[in-house]
């Protein structure tokens, strides 16, 4: 009978305790050290945030240097062979491994950053970026005096054409004589390359250089050079206070946590999540007071108060492309479709988008 | 095109290139006494990080660069005791070398990743490159120690019977390579991109290999192989940045076409091979055979 009982009762603790113990486990695929001070940073920084919001109820794991290629789909089997019940993977190129792992695991939900396929067990999520480059390219046509902006871009991707698109539209309005200069560099993550395109870019005359790529080292090489940039992913003021002017800020924390929260909870479904400056997923680092005037800073609060209202949209029409053709009409936005496939110039931005 | 605008150029191309000519001469050194390193990267990474660490502990820049060159003769002593006494494969020992480094200098640099240091001055080191290869390409071909250790890379055996160590000269030659690749990385962190990054060399060692073979083993092609490496990377930029319509992709790949173009051209012919690469190349010397 005793035995029985022992039996029973070990067989409650462990059925029920561990239903209830039983953490969630959240994994991430970087593409970058967690280091890097850039993309992959505030991706750690807002899995930190997770954590701490959601406490005993997960536990994360993450892979870092994952290139986007065959082995993106190793790393995303590993956590999903692991047993990891929600996978985020950190990069718009994981988007073809995403999906091949997701079609093996359907109870494992997947979290496609910067993506735009979703599946049932795929939701695809990004921050609106280029409400941030539109008050970079405010700022920039003010502060120029060479009249030439230098743009280091990674890859031709959407995401990094609308980037240039919403600086060049706001920076040309401002300063209608701005001609920007773009390198694409063909990396995200290469501190030498990216410093030899910022000083290739002052060497030609610019003197304000903004990267799409994910170190500091442009900011830096801008810092030594004696002219201003604007910082990526975070907050990078610390590494070259002298130029920095402000940098995007990606907060993802909070969404990280209401998607593991809806693991915890079997709410999640998947869908497509594009949030911006109004829900606090982009974020202007603080302006440099030293380096800009006041009432420029004033006019860059004004309009991130404008874009968090829907006042201000960065792509406003007219907008015409390089051909010269009317793409967005005037008095309407571009639709959410057109800009998540952006892959053109506006007019006015010399050279074409690398095939 | 003004005549400013050249000098900027050609100064962006010799302070990018600058860390390749380290570690491509110092690999050419190693592969000349007979033994393939692959470790190049790895050893790299582990002197960028070194250098990085004790800038910030000591802010003295010549403990930095000393201890750095340091930390590369431990990782190739390393790698030359693994295939000069226990005889292990060259090929595999070198990636691991490389792999061991990646993780090795991830794992030291953690604490230092977004520590803010004053760079340094490149132009001293880019002098000194340049001085290397003209120093390197004198003791090979105007000294006898340079024949000898050209001899124990063509034929050790040979070497061996007349009476020269081949483990020493090859141990040497193993150090010297090491300490030119930590150079390089150190360059790296310190002048290059003041900072600390995992991974930061970012291929950069990869790059160095080829450019041995593309050379075809001569120190002086290393130094022009080096600068058509790295001028048409900056040129290409210079090309984007001015509007012009440009396959920038093409360009990250011309290095390794480059020596694949090499490679085929120097193996067409048997005659070309025995010119070009040294004969012992990674075949494992075996006293009293």
């Amino acid at each position: 009978m005793i035995r029985i009982i022992t039996f029973l009762s070990t067989f409650l603790v462990f059925a029920f305790g561990s239903a209830y113990a039983d953490p969630k486990k959240v994994g991430f695929i970087y593409i970058g050290p967690p280091g890097d001070h850039g993309w992959t940073y505030m991706h750690d920084v807002g899995r930190k945030y997770m954590e701490s919001q959601l406490g005993d109820s997960i536990t994360t794991t993450y892979l870092e240097n994952i290139p986007e290629n065959a082995d993106a789909v190793r790393a995303i089997r590993k956590l999903a062979d692991s047993g990891h019940d929600l996978i985020f993977t950190t990069s718009f190129n994981y988007m073809d491994q995403t999906h091949e792992v997701a079609k093996d695991f359907p109870d494992i939900k997947f979290e496609h950053a910067t993506g735009y396929i979703q599946a049932d067990n795929v939701a695809t999520y990004s921050a609106r970026f280029y409400e941030g480059r539109m008050i970079e390219g405010h700022i920039a046509g003010h502060m120029t005096e060479t009249n030439t902006i230098g743009y280091i871009a990674s890859f031709p991707i959407p995401e990094v054409v609308r980037g240039i698109n919403a600086f060049y539209l706001a920076a040309s309005k401002v300063n209608p004589d701005i001609k920007m200069k773009i390198i694409w560099v063909f990396t995200w993550y290469d501190p030498g390359k990216e410093a030899d395109a910022a000083n290739t870019l002052i060497n030609q005359g610019a003197d304000i250089i903004v990267q799409h790529t994910d170190t500091y080292a442009p900011c830096q090489a801008a810092q030594k050079a004696g002219v201003y940039a604007f910082g990526q992913a975070s907050n990078q003021e610390e590494f070259c206070p002298d130029a920095h002017l402000t940098s995007i800020e990606d907060i993802w924390g909070p969404y990280y946590a209401e998607r593991a929260k809806a693991v915890v909870d079997g709410t999640w479904s998947s869908g497509d999540t594009w949030d911006g400056m109004d829900k606090g997923m982009v974020v202007m680092s603080p302006y440099n007071t030293k380096l800009m005037p006041a009432s420029l800073i004033q006019e860059a609060v004004n309009m991130e108060v404008g874009i968090k209202d829907g006042t201000i949209h960065p792509f406003t029409g007219p907008i015409y492309n390089q051909a010269g053709e009317l793409v967005v009409p005037e008095g309407e936005v571009a639709p959410d479709g057109m800009l998540l496939g952006m892959n053109f110039y506006v007019q006015g931005i010399d050279g074409e988008v690398p095939q | 095109m003004n005549l400013d605008l050249i000098l900027g150029i050609l100064q962006i191309v010799l302070i990018a290139t600058t860390p390749l000519v380290f570690a491509g001469i110092g690999e050419l050194v190693t592969e000349k006494s007979g033994v393939l390193n692959l470790g190049v990267e790895g050893m790299m990474l582990v002197g960028a990080v070194s250098a990085f660490i004790i800038l910030v502990i000591t802010g003295s820049y010549f403990l930095a660069f000393f201890l750095s060159i340091l930390s590369g003769i431990i990782m190739s002593g390393l790698f030359a005791f693994l295939v000069l006494f226990l005889m292990s494969n060259q090929i595999a020992t070198g990636l691991a070398l490389t792999i061991f480094g990646i993780g090795l200098s991830s794992m030291l640099g953690k604490q230092y990743i977004g520590t803010p240091i004053d760079g340094l001055s490149p132009w001293f080191f880019v002098i000194f490159s340049f001085l290397i290869v003209f120093l390197v390409s004198y003791f090979f071909y105007k000294t006898k120690a340079g024949l000898i250790l050209r001899a124990v890379g063509e034929s050790h055996n040979s070497a061996h019977a007349l009476g020269y160590s081949v483990i020493k000269i090859r141990f040497l030659s193993i150090i010297f390579g090491g300490s030119m690749c930590a150079l390089a990385g150190s360059y790296i962190s310190i002048c290059y991109a003041p900072m600390w990054q995992e991974g930061m060399t970012a291929g950069r060692g990869w790059i160095a290999l080829a450019l041995v073979v593309f050379a075809t083993w001569k120190p002086e092609r290393v130094l022009i192989g080096a600068y058509i490496f790295g001028g048409v990377t900056i040129l290409q930029m210079n090309l984007q940045a001015l509007g012009l319509r440009f396959p920038g992709q093409f360009f990250s790949m011309a290095p390794y076409v480059a020596t694949i173009i090499v490679l085929v051209l120097i193996s067409s012919n048997k005659l070309r091979i025995k010119l070009s690469a040294p004969a012992s190349l990674t075949i494992p010397f075996y006293k009293g055979r």
